[in-house]
């Protein structure tokens, strides 16, 4: 490793709470504190803890925000207003998907992006190379540390401790300036584990104070720090796409089946919005869909997958053994003939070629209360 | 680090205990502690031929694939079938429960290249 590290503000903590660190795209991050099948587990039944400040944030403001904003996502902004968030991919000129993230709207002409990590440089330069004169971008990351508290309990742990009625915020709403102990934070009910919870945005200085409080305020409800481990594991079974393998600069938001992130017939031109409709329109030759492996052995990424003549259909994007359901399962972007549910299609892990059958997506739902 | 003295240890993080005429394998604590949860284990057949520093099988953790490498060179004569239901006891009982295969070895020699526990401790230390 010749580059140095880029290190969270919570980096200091980590070993005190056993964390085993690795490079994650530069950034030295825990891969895992306990293991990750614990911490999983404990996300799925009580409340998991997890360090996610190396995502980015950029802020878009202006009176050209809204329409500036319109033009480079595929969802539709009209859908969104203040104390709102969106979900959303945006895409190159050919329909591929450049990042995915949470927009959120704190008023008519003021956004927050949170781009991936790995991503984050090149968001803020797509954004700048396209934005209008009366657009700003602003880029936070350097200033934002972010906790996200994931799994049933989470809400009842936050609510400890702070005043604001935290169960008045639905799913992918937010507030800004919410006090939880003590410490001022934008709240948002938002995550990446297929699980309730809220996700915590703060400043740098705060957020090893809040750290050690949430944890405090958790304990005896089961609330564990969980790693990057986990939360792989968590939107694998969510069946939530993670950059760089469900999606990327040649996967389209259509073929990794976002669609309902994919507004064709908004009001706006959008960048990659005719070779969308043009896909849409011929259909698609490929898409994600799941497996699950009827012989023994994991599917990884990069694995070919095979139809019943040994002849290449695709390739799995993600795979492991499922925590929650101890099978081996993966996500595979396959020709579009082999991905009705039911189809048996081949694996090649190393030297064996083994079995497997495609599985309704998401694997893993949770119980809405 | 739990590193029992009267074994053998290989640079891939493999132990080997000599059993008379034969030698018992598997993994180390430190190996076990460095993958994470074990879920899955294969191994190769009883009758098999394994190479010195070749692999012989593979151990997935939650995260990742990690080859088995061959500590030394002989014919497998034991497999442990119980780590294909209990791949867990990689990380319960690497020295015990989870060893791997037993070995007829065809160069005894190979078995003195090993490094004792002490040397494997520096060694691991040293990462």
């Amino acid at each position: 490793m010749s580059k140095e590290l880029k290190r969270t503000p919570l980096y200091p903590l980590y070993t005190r709470y056993g964390a085993k660190t690795v490079d994650f795209g530069g950034w030295e991050l825990p891969v895992q504190f306990s293991s990750i099948k614990e911490e999983h587990r404990t996300v799925r039944e009580k409340a998991g803890l997890f360090d996610v400040s190396h995502m980015g944030e950029v802020e878009v403001t202006g009176e050209g925000a809204f329409p500036f904003l319109q033009y480079i996502v595929t969802n539709d902004l009209e859908r969104l207003k203040p104390g709102k968030v969106l979900y959303t991919p945006i895409c190159n000129e050919k329909g591929g998907v450049k990042d995915d993230f949470l927009i959120y709207q704190l008023k008519a002409s003021h956004y927050l992006l949170v781009p991936n990590a790995a991503n984050a440089e090149k968001v803020v330069r797509w954004l700048r190379e396209q934005a209008p004169d009366d657009v700003t971008i602003a880029d936070r990351s350097a200033t934002y540390a972010l906790l996200a508290v994931q799994g049933p309990l989470a809400a009842s742990i936050i609510q400890t401790m702070t005043e604001t009625d935290i169960q008045d915020i639905p799913f992918f709403r937010f507030q800004e300036k919410v006090v939880v102990a003590g410490i001022e934070v934008l709240l948002s009910r938002t995550g990446y584990t297929g699980e309730d919870g809220f996700e915590m945005y703060t400043s740098h200085e705060n957020a090893p104070l809040l750290w050690e409080e949430l944890l405090e305020a958790g304990k005896t409800k089961g609330l564990l720090p969980c790693g990057l481990g986990a939360r792989d594991t968590l939107r694998f079974e969510a069946c939530l796409p993670l950059y760089g393998q469900e999606i990327s600069e040649s996967i389209s938001p259509l073929e990794a089946g976002l669609t309902f992130a994919v507004r064709l017939k908004k009001n706006s031109d959008f960048i990659g919005k005719s070779a969308l409709i043009e896909q849409k329109k011929t259909g698609l030759s490929r898409k994600i869909c799941g497996i699950e492996m009827m012989d023994k052995g994991i599917p990884r990424t990069g694995y070919d997958v095979l139809n019943e003549d040994g002849k290449r259909i695709g390739l799995i994007t993600s795979g492991t053994q499922s925590p929650t359901f101890q099978k081996n399962m993966g996500l595979a972007l396959i020709e579009t003939p082999y991905t009705e549910k039911g189809s048996t299609l081949y694996v090649r892990i190393r030297k064996k070629t083994l079995k497997a059958v495609v599985v309704p997506m998401p694997f893993y739902m949770r119980e809405r209360g | 680090m739990n590193l029992p003295k009267d074994l053998k240890y290989s640079e891939e993080h493999e132990w080997v205990k000599t059993e008379g005429e034969k030698v018992r394998i598997g993994i180390t604590d430190f190996a076990q502690s460095e993958l994470g949860d074990i879920v899955f284990v294969e191994l190769p057949e009883v009758g098999d031929e394994i190479e010195a520093d070749e692999p012989f099988g593979s151990v997935e953790s939650v995260k990742t694939v990690s080859e088995l490498y061959a500590p030394l060179s002989g014919k497998v004569v034991e497999v442990n079938e119980e780590l294909d239901d209990s791949p867990e006891f990689v990380n319960e009982s690497p020295y015990d429960k989870a060893w791997m295969i037993v070995v007829e070895p065809s160069n005894e020699e190979e078995i003195d290249e090993l490094m004792s526990a002490d040397e494997y401790e520096e060694m691991v230390s040293e990462d």
